[in-house]
């Protein structure tokens, strides 16, 4: 592997062959704007949010889709990068649905944090407003196609990732907008409801249903396994005051970014109204509230009573495969070595 | 998993989820990723995009086989005869890799001995697949220069399960493609800790790691690392307890996060056994069928609740982080069971998930090198000894877990333990759906994906729904040796003539009232995957 010898802002560093633009200045800490581009995805590099100068050049070059040479010197900020960066995002915004105060992506979306550093405060062009429609036939999520910036980020992951090949771009020029074929409505279409066009959405364009109900500062994520399945995808739990409110992907070795509708989406079910919440012991047929005291008193006073009458052999536990290392080898350590038995299974074959 | 065990020395995937993509032939067989692992799914879906091209053997016209090269739309409960078939064209026609086979295998000639038989034709005449496409399946197989196999529970549910899983093995051996970047047998496991329970030694025969029981020196570890005498009785499986609770020598079982009432086989057997207990302790997030019947009923936390790890189907140690308190007075499953130890006057020895872990690693040599620690920075994958191993992204590489040589394990084709016959004349095979996970404890507590599914359906043929004057969306009853159901009729094409798909999440019209209690001899798998049933249009459907 061939190294190459770059200078991004002055700041000299060796970077492998194929290494892009974006990639060396991620690697030093400076921030470049994106829109379009999407880790995993071959470089789309047509928002041309990520300008930057090389020396020598001609023109600005799209730091997402041009790759490094040996020698090459790099800047990225400067009075012609920055007027070309705000005019990209005036031109978003000429016929953008400017909402943001209701908008559920408010506070993450990446056209109002550009807007905010570009010094943006109000379109300068104006388009005559589109008639589409939104669609919320989605169980999960809708979309507003007048919040699209057309980056295609949804387009590609549905098709080169997801392979669901359920996005496409429809109509031509100023008309052009992001759909299903023949305009269907998502219920209609063959979408899986996997969510990760919304997941990488960077605008309200395409928003969960629940987003509705929280604000990006009000929330925190924590990252953690998924317990759907054994492909152990990785995701970030979204908590607000307490509750999860959604999920979000994270670039885990198995899954890279992607969800499936249960990682995504099936995760009501931890704040159900239906949660077990206090033991229960039955009391004349009827299992009744009692204390943990109560509970476990019953517990082993069962088991050492049995266990005394036929010996430990006539106690049997079931572990799970749905919970985690740790809760499996502390029940078959208490099967083993408190009650004494090794009769230990887990629901490995069912 | 017991057959890979046997053959190659570990139960386990070989190889990597991410490998896939770089695969130039898939071969895909008792499994539906792209409903049961939708990740994987979409995986192998970029794959066949990068050019490689998919084998998909399944009784079903599942999504990805409308993907694949060739799709061998077998019988249910014919694999092993179809994989035999498959070998004795690469066999026969000269494709098998002669020198891994020689230097790194034994036990070849039994395995020519018994599929010396299994020509194309006869194996095509047993599986009711075309010769010719056995034929083409096998040279694609063999010509894979990476060429990973994925099976799941289509190859493991069936009473010939643990022999299926070697016969895999063997067509992976005779093809070199064990030990490889990019190859490998690989089980896509059901559940999202199902290896990790079994590595942790909730299994009868094994304490974690795989360390036997019936070996005193490990015994003797496991003794001294707990302070505490440790029986040498062997221990029963849970299909075993069950039949121990019906006969009356099991008198207490304690069930933690398990719902046997939906998910095992033979549903009114399971009733029978846990209602003739003395004592029923269930432990778990909601009040599940199984809850229902216990005498004492423990609230736990969800993984979002808790702190922990998951490994995942390629042996891969994740962490699982603590997002939001449990509900009530709901506690961690660990410190529920550790509370009971001290009960019985036995010290736990540890007081956090993290403190369970550095026990899992001092008296598990392939955790050895695992700590929470170490899980911030990287997941590996286990085997991995100490903190300085990398882990093991591909198992068998120059050499066998089981040791220098691995072994070809043939079987013979071995019919179903219920085939269908005069009175139960169609074949019933169960699976899942994308939207819903196992006993929908959890997903059918989110009312979006049961509005999407929400109620059992029974897939039929268009020829055989005519037969029986069934409708779409009509109402028909089906019935097996064990018990009888209704359910809806969904018409299709996606099953062959004489072969019924049921999803088994629902508790209206579940499949297990009428799945068989037979099991593989070796692992104890049940055969879910096939049994015999009549169906008829069910009176209430005027």
């Amino acid at each position: 592997m061939q190294m190459l010898n770059v200078t991004i802002d002055g700041q000299r560093l060796q970077v492998k062959e194929g290494t892009t633009i974006l990639e060396a200045c991620e690697l030093t800490g400076v921030e470049i704007p994106t829109l379009c581009y999407l880790k995993h995805l071959a470089p789309e590099g047509s928002c041309r949010m990520c300008v930057v100068e090389v020396k020598g050049a001609r023109d600005l070059k799209v730091s997402c889709a041009t790759m490094c040479d040996e020698g090459m010197e790099v800047v990225t900020m400067n009075e012609k990068i920055y007027a070309w960066r705000r005019f990209i995002i005036e031109m978003l915004l000429a016929d953008h649905h400017i909402d943001c105060f209701s908008c559920s992506d408010t506070g993450q979306c990446k056209l109002y944090q550009y807007a905010l550093d570009y010094g943006v405060n109000e379109p300068r062009f104006k388009v005559e407003a589109r008639d589409w429609e939104k669609d919320e036939s989605n169980k999960f999520f809708d979309y507003d196609p007048h919040k699209c910036i057309l980056c295609r980020r949804c387009v590609r992951v549905c098709n080169e990732r997801q392979n669901n090949h359920t996005l496409s771009l429809n109509g031509r020029g100023i008309d052009t907008v992001v759909g299903m074929p023949f305009n269907e409505l998502f219920i209609d279409s063959n979408c899986v409801s996997c969510g990760n066009c919304v997941s990488v959405c960077p605008t309200g364009a395409l928003s969960t249903k629940s987003s509705k109900h929280y604000r990006a500062w009000e929330v925190t994520k924590t990252r953690t396994t998924c317990s759907y399945c054994a492909v152990g995808c990785q995701m970030d739990l979204v908590v607000k005051k307490g509750k999860v409110v959604g999920v979000e992907p994270a670039d885990g070795h198995s899954n890279k970014g992607l969800l499936c509708v249960k990682g995504k989406f099936a995760y009501k079910f931890i704040d159900h109204p239906d949660r077990l919440t206090t033991p229960l012991i039955r009391k004349d047929g009827v299992l009744e509230p009692a204390s943990w005291d109560e509970a476990l008193d019953c517990v082993v006073d069962n088991l050492q009573r049995i266990k005394a009458e036929s010996g430990p052999d006539a106690i049997a536990g079931f572990s799970s495969s749905r919970t985690t290392n740790e809760d499996n080898y502390a029940f078959m350590k208490m099967m083993r070595a408190a009650i004494g038995t090794n009769n230990v299974d887990n629901c490995a074959r069912v | 998993m017991a057959g890979l065990a046997i053959t190659l020395g570990s139960g386990a995937m070989t190889n990597s989820v991410a490998e896939v993509v770089d695969a130039d032939v898939i071969f895909l067989i008792g499994s539906n990723p792209t409903e049961a692992h939708p990740v994987m799914g979409t995986q192998i879906r970029q794959a066949r995009k990068r050019g490689a091209k998919l084998i998909v053997a399944d009784p079903r016209v599942i999504d990805l086989a409308k993907e694949a090269v060739v799709h061998l739309q077998l019988t249910p409960g014919t694999n092993i005869a179809l994989l035999n078939g498959m070998m004795h064209t690469i066999i026969t026609e000269g494709l098998m890799d002669k020198h891994y086979v020689e230097n790194q295998t034994e036990g070849f000639d039994e395995l020519w001995d018994i599929v010396k038989d299994y020509t194309p034709e006869k194996a095509g005449e047993i599986c009711g697949v075309d010769p010719e496409d056995i034929k083409a399946a096998a040279r694609l197989y063999a010509s894979g220069k990476r060429a990973p196999i994925y099976y799941c529970l289509g190859v493991t549910e069936h009473s010939s399960g643990t022999s299926g899983v070697m016969s895999i093995s063997n067509l992976a051996l005779l093809c070199g493609n064990v030990g490889k970047v990019g190859a490998g047998v690989n089980p896509l496991r059901g559940q999202n800790n199902v290896q990790g329970a079994c590595d942790m030694g909730a299994i009868p025969a094994m304490y974690s790691g795989y360390q036997k029981v019936s070996d005193p020196e490990i015994r003797a570890t496991f003794s001294k690392g707990w302070g505490v005498e440790l029986s040498s009785n062997p221990g029963l499986t849970s299909i075993e307890a069950m039949d121990g609770a019906v006969s009356g020598d099991m008198r207490a079982i304690y069930i933690m996060g398990e719902n046997p009432m939906l998910s095992d086989p033979n549903t009114n057997h399971v009733e029978k056994a846990l209602r003739n207990l003395d004592f029923l302790v269930v432990q778990d997030i909601f009040l599940t069928e199984t809850a229902e019947l216990a005498d004492v009923v423990l609230p736990a936390t969800c993984f979002a609740e808790k702190e922990g790890t998951f490994t995942n189907t390629e042996r891969r140690v994740q962490r699982v982080r603590k997002a939001v308190e449990g509900p009530g007075e709901s506690r961690e499953d660990w410190a529920i069971l550790a509370e009971i130890m001290r009960r019985f006057g036995v010290d736990p020895g540890f007081n956090s998930a993290k403190e369970i872990m550095d026990e899992i690693a001092k008296l598990t040599p392939s955790f050895g090198g695992i700590s929470y620690e170490r899980l911030e920075q990287e997941q590996v994958q286990w085997p991995c000894p100490t903190f300085d191993h990398p882990g093991t992204p591909i198992l068998h590489v120059g050499k066998f877990s089981r040791g220098e040589r691995a072994l070809f394990r043939p079987s013979p084709h071995i019919p179903s333990g219920e085939v269908p016959d005069d009175n139960y004349p169609m074949l019933l095979s169960t699976g899942r759906l994308l939207y819903h996970y196992n006993t929908p404890t959890m997903t059918g507590k989110n009312e979006e994906l049961m509005e999407i599914e929400g109620r059992s359906f029974i897939e039929i043929n268009p020829v055989d729904a005519a037969k029986h004057g069934l409708d779409q969306g009509g109402r028909v009853k089906v019935a097996s040796r064990r018990g009888e159901i209704e359910t809806e009729a969904r018409v299709t094409q996606r099953v062959p003539e004489g072969v019924l798909f049921m999803p088994f999440h629902f508790a209206d019209g579940a499949a297990n009232i009428l799945t068989s209690g037979e099991v593989d001899s070796i692992s104890m798998t049940p055969e879910y995957k096939v049994c015999a049933v009549k169906v008829a249009r069910a009176s209430s459907d005027a």
